[in-house]
């Protein structure tokens, strides 16, 4: 089987956000990134899916070279080989259409991504990537079985689950239950020796048309000291949650 | 000029964020002199009351081929729509199926995806419009050149109110002709009964403070008195004390609602970001330096097992009194 795991390169997720040149830049200095959290769940599925089915996992990340740290680890975890797309990854529609051209005649049974990266939240490049490689597509994927090329997935819904019956190929944007968290895989010393030797290959960004530009960045407005209420005093909150915040 | 905003509906009956998005997109039209185009797909039999929330006309597709939700079919309905009214601008909802169609539509259409957006447009030429990032922790203005653009509006953001305009119901002939390979519906396991989280208005939340899953019962108590959905932290998700479906936070749902109580919850920088967009914040905590105190409107020091029994007593006697 041969797969193909998109990874986002993120900030931390206990990263407090700042900005710099008049709000219009993300300010890394002082940022931890790592791989997108979602995208970890999809790598854990995609070495599942290794051990059990025998598989060949190529990750890839469209990314100038810092995210490379990201992809070695990717490797290091058990996938067989890397692609950077050498380009900075500002819009979902360009990063998109950047994978699908690489990704168009490799015949991948199965593309896993994470749901959204925990960055820009867009949760745009699984489904666009899906009409471009002409796929179905399940969004907040929560379950995989494949027997054969028949797959059994569970998709979230809003307040509860649905199942599904596909047949590969596919496209999945994988989250938390696609694997549980305590089964994440985390690098190994000895993967780390061998994840040196693994391709990491960079190849350079297809004509790719772009949508959408960021202008400037706002941080949310700052809440006002807190009210505090005596616990013996809850009345006190239910009047001031009817009469001041007017939400009872 | 037409704005076409996805209607969508749920066992019969349409979604709280279905009249939100709709307010939204008729507020949109204003901006733009354009109308206001709603489409149900198998949705109720009260499609009229769409009117009240600014839809101008609502097109209706019953098939049976768009019985069960289906991304890919779904997508194509709407572009057609789209496509015979001349409508650029779409608007969908950002719930969980709205998530898994609004990518799909955009893609076909060559149009611009905007998503988890939380205002109404700052300028319509060139469309400028402000939508969440960094996981709530920070806003961001967008701006596109395309004339054919894809809107998700964050449930709870915007609001809707209730109108006495009507609409004009017009059925709409559409027959699937999609050739992407497509997935079969097995089954649909929901939560009856039970307040979505990401719609809700009035979130009771709970973490680890909370000592075991045994200790739930007060924070359901809790939610049943307000009439609330209820929520958990990271780690109480995680070994499993709650669903993972109740995680709000970074990596769980973001919510908004116009409430939302923290019972035994820090506060860390990962579950704030899922929730700091509530409206009023409410944090009982036994922790004084709790870093969630400085993101809240309203504090209670105190432990949970005394706070809680109190204050379900106090809501019960407030709902009895009005």
């Amino acid at each position: 089987m041969n797969l193909l795991v998109c990874i986002s390169h993120v900030p931390d997720t206990t990263s407090k956000i700042a900005f710099t040149d008049d709000h219009t830049e993300f300010d890394a200095s002082g940022i931890t990134f790592v791989m997108n959290p979602y995208d970890e769940f999809g790598l854990t599925k995609a070495m599942h899916l290794k051990e059990s089915n025998g598989a060949r996992i190529t990750v890839i990340n469209v990314g100038l070279s810092a995210t490379e740290s990201t992809l070695r680890k990717a490797l290091a975890i058990g996938a067989d080989e890397a692609i950077r797309i050498n380009a900075e990854p500002t819009d979902a529609a360009y990063v998109a259409e950047l994978i699908a051209d690489y990704a168009r005649d490799k015949n991948f049974d199965l593309i896993i991504t994470g749901r959204e990266s925990i960055d820009y939240n867009g949760g745009a490049v699984p489904g666009i990537l899906s009409v471009h490689l002409n796929l179905p597509f399940v969004n907040a994927c929560i379950g995989l079985d494949l027997n054969g090329d028949q797959a059994t997935l569970v998709r979230e819904i809003d307040g509860g689950k649905e199942t599904l019956q596909g047949k590969l190929p596919l496209l999945i944007a994988g989250q938390k239950g696609l694997v549980e968290e305590k089964d994440l895989r985390i690098p190994a010393m000895r993967g780390i020796m061998m994840a040196r030797k693994k391709p990491l290959t960079v190849i350079e960004p297809s004509e790719a048309t772009k949508q959408t530009m960021v202008l400037n960045y706002d941080l949310p407005k700052e809440k006002e000291a807190c009210t505090l209420i005596d616990p013996d005093q809850v009345d006190q909150l239910v009047e001031l949650l009817h009469r001041e915040a007017k939400v009872i | 000029m037409k704005v076409l905003v996805y209607a969508e509906s749920w066992n019969g009956s349409f979604k709280k964020s279905t009249f939100e998005a709709i307010h939204y997109a008729a507020e949109v039209a204003k901006l733009m002199n354009a109308e206001t185009v709603a489409l149900s797909i198998s949705g109720t039999e009260d499609h009229a009351q769409l009117g009240q929330y600014g839809a101008q006309i609502i097109k209706t597709i019953e098939n049976a081929a768009l019985e069960t939700f289906d991304n890919q079919t779904y997508a194509e309905a709407i572009i057609a729509v789209a496509d015979e009214m001349g409508a650029d601008t779409i608007i969908i909802s950002n719930t969980n199926n709205g998530k898994a169609i609004a990518p799909l539509v955009a893609a076909k259409r060559k149009a611009a995806l905007i998503s988890n957006v939380i205002e109404l447009p700052e300028s319509i030429s060139p469309f400028t419009i402000k939508r969440k990032t960094f996981s709530s922790k920070a806003i961001a203005k967008y701006q596109t050149h395309s004339d054919k653009k894809v809107i998700t509006i964050t449930a709870n953001a915007f609001g809707y109110a209730e109108g006495d305009s009507s609409a004009s119901v017009e059925s709409f002939d559409f027959t699937p002709q999609e050739t992407t390979p497509s997935l079969t519906s097995l089954s649909v396991d929901s939560a009856t009964g039970k307040i979505g989280l990401t719609e809700a208005d009035l979130v009771v939340s709970a973490g680890r403070g909370l000592k075991g899953p045994e200790n739930w019962g007060m924070v359901e108590e809790l939610a049943d008195a307000l009439g609330a959905a209820t929520a958990c932290s990271k780690p109480v998700s995680d070994i499993g004390w709650r669903p993972h479906s109740e995680h709000v936070g970074q990596t769980g749902i973001a919510i908004n609602p116009q409430l939302y109580i923290a019972v035994g919850i820090s506060g860390a920088i990962q579950h704030l970001a899922g929730v700091n967009a509530s409206k009023n914040i409410v944090v009982i905590n036994t922790d004084p330096d709790a870093p969630f105190f400085k993101a809240a409107d309203y504090g209670i020091v105190g432990d949970a097992f005394e706070v809680l029994p109190k204050l379900i007593s106090a809501i019960k006697s407030h709902k009895a009194s009005i």
